[in-house]
């Protein structure tokens, strides 16, 4: 267990930079680009008298005020979205990070040699492996939650501050948004996030364990050499095979899924389709479980343990010091 | 006591060139043993056998225990230093301390900080801030600091200056070594090392081609000092080895009488690397 958490200790002094820096900063700057978008809107309505959405701005307060309840709700629907879209934004810059934190894992320390000093110490390969799936999928991911959650809730107070130098209640702007929901959104979804990265992790892994230059030429070229080959005899009609699927089963699961929100694509698909109205619901934590009902999220979390297993054997064996 | 390492018909075969043939061999504890060979010989397969690094076939028994199916085990008693500079470019000299003295159940951080002091590294350097000689020196820090029973250098000292070459052997045997432990070395700076061996194996196409204490090796091999007049009666001895030094010709014998040698002139030990190149004859021919 000790040894456990000083090997997740040495990933992040090693990617520091990634893991810790990289969503600091996205959040640093996806707030200045706000705080810059509300001082233009505003130096520019000042100077040129523009109205927003056909109302004087004095007249904002005294539509807000009017609004039924149904158009409150909308109101606080948009306010969590804006809080989430700063988390948006975090994940994407991360997902990149996690993606060539697991190409590279185990394969750098094979390219400098760094790898005969971590033989020399008494851990178990397995550990090694464990500790880099932990450091990719539990610890950076809160990390980015973190991150996600200060930077939104400084999105939402920017957003209500503003509006009240136009004469809406920060308090009132408030209570419709529903900040508690959207973390625990955000933070329960990382469990989600685990189980949904694996097969991407796992292969990525087994890439970077396996290859002997390359990993991310092997890592892309065979999930998509394969899916040409397949939408090739589709389109010659020869075979039954089913192209579409393979992409978005196989060769998207392989290699995006360390995309958070991934999981909710099916899930939305159907909300949006009975009632385009829904996309606020989207951001609760009953839609992110729902995927766990289905078998796709299982299958992948097998097929990615599998693919560890695999990372693990070639870590102790692949011998090209 | 029992052997430290016993290998008996130890094989390994890459793609097409057999870089281990049928090796047998014994190293009991408490010796210094150099593993000599030419390039490709062997050496560093024979080592990554012995560190479980690698899939060989016959059998190999280090400290009791199988390298292939016990090595997380076995790593809490051997250490190695795998050429120079294989510690990680990011690491700072804190963080390698605290890692091994954590992940390290025979780490002693005293010792490790005490020779840390009589070097120029401070805590937050990085390696990658260090010259090859200072990533030695803390390498050798943390692995002397280990209270390992079988330490394995290979090439440890490669593109070091002599500085840094002759103080990290004198470290070793100052601070290191004692009866209770075992080194193996391999390095091509023969003559630095000879002092300190106990023990000489030559390696040569997968083939251990002499294995023998220095004390024996004093005794089989002699170098001798001849006259020009005495050569031709040297060479019928059989020599190794001649080569010709200010008009006189020095012969390398092996296993030739003493008494018999006298006669021919002045009888010296021959040095490990005069040893090596008359073994060795050939190798790249």
């Amino acid at each position: 267990m000790n040894t456990l958490y000083w090997l997740v200790k040495r990933e992040f002094w090693e990617h520091r930079g990634g893991f810790i820096w990289a969503p600091v900063i996205t959040g640093i700057v996806f707030l200045l680009l706000n705080v810059m978008g509300i001082i233009t809107g505003e130096v520019l309505g000042f100077r040129h008298g523009i109205n927003i959405g056909g109302m004087n701005h004095q007249d904002i307060a005294t539509a807000l005020a009017s609004l039924d309840a149904h158009q409150t709700e909308k109101v606080g629907q948009a306010l969590d979205l804006a809080m989430l879209s700063s988390s948006f934004l975090i994940s994407v810059v991360f997902a990149f990070v996690v993606f060539f934190y697991c190409l590279g894992s185990l394969y750098d320390d094979r390219r400098d040699r760094s790898m005969l000093f971590w033989k020399s110490l008494p851990i178990a390969d397995s550990s090694t492996v464990l500790s880099k799936v932990i450091a990719a999928v539990l610890i950076a991911p809160i990390i980015v939650v973190i991150c996600g959650v200060l930077t939104g809730i400084a999105m939402l107070l920017l957003f209500t501050i503003t509006l009240s130098f136009h004469g809406v209640s920060m308090w009132t702007l408030l209570t419709l948004a529903h900040p508690f929901q959207v973390m625990s959104f955000l933070i329960g979804s990382i469990p989600v996030y685990l189980l949904w990265a694996l097969p991407t992790v796992g292969w990525l892994m087994l890439c970077s364990a396996w290859a002997k230059s390359k990993p991310f030429l092997w890592a892309v070229v065979i999930p998509v050499a394969i899916g040409v080959v397949i939408s090739w005899f589709n389109l010659l009609g020869s075979a039954d095979l089913r192209s579409g699927w393979y992409w978005s089963h196989i060769a998207g699961r392989v290699l995006l899924s360390v995309f958070p929100g991934g999981w909710l694509h099916d899930t939305a698909a159907r909300q949006l389709g009975e009632n385009p109205d829904n996309i606020g619901h989207l951001a609760e934590l009953s839609s992110s479980y729902a995927a766990l009902a289905t078998p796709d999220i299982w299958i992948g979390a097998v097929a990615g343990i599998a693919m560890l297993a695999g990372a693990v054997w070639f870590r102790r064996w692949r011998d090209d010091s | 006591m029992n052997a430290v390492v016993t290998a008996s018909g130890l094989s390994k075969r890459y793609k097409n060139t057999l870089a281990l043939d049928n090796v047998s061999f014994q190293i009991p504890p408490g010796r210094i043993v150099g593993l000599i060979g030419p390039n490709g010989a062997g050496k560093t397969t024979a080592l990554k056998a012995i560190l479980g690094l690698t899939d060989f076939q016959g059998q190999l028994n280090v400290l009791g225990l199988d390298p292939r199916s016990q090595r997380d085990k076995l790593m809490e008693e051997v250490c190695f230093i795998a050429d120079v500079a294989v510690l990680p470019r990011w690491i700072r000299v804190r963080e390698a301390i605290d890692f091994v003295a954590n992940i390290h159940p025979r780490f002693n951080r005293a010792k490790c900080e005490a020779f840390l002091a009589r070097t120029k590294l401070t805590p937050d350097q990085r390696v990658k801030q260090m010259s090859k000689g200072m990533i030695v020196q803390l390498h050798l820090a943390l692995v002397m600091a280990i209270d390992a029973k079988l330490l394995v250098l290979d090439e440890p000292t490669l593109g070091l200056d002599i500085l840094y070459r002759k103080q990290f052997y004198q470290n070793l045997l100052e601070d290191y070594f004692d009866e209770n432990k075992t080194i193996i070395v391999t390095t091509h700076q023969v003559e630095e090392i000879e002092h300190i061996l106990t023990d000489l194996m030559f390696i040569r196409d997968g083939k251990i081609v002499l294995n023998t204490d220095m004390e024996a090796m004093g005794e089989r091999f002699a170098e001798v000092l001849v006259n020009g007049d005495m050569a031709a009666t040297a060479r019928q001895l059989k020599p190794l080895d001649e080569r010709q030094v200010f008009g006189k010709s020095i012969f390398l014998f092996d296993g030739v009488d003493q008494a018999q040698l006298k006669a021919l002139g002045e009888i010296r030990r021959p040095s490990v690397s005069d040893l090596f190149v008359a073994t060795m004859k050939g190798t790249y021919a």
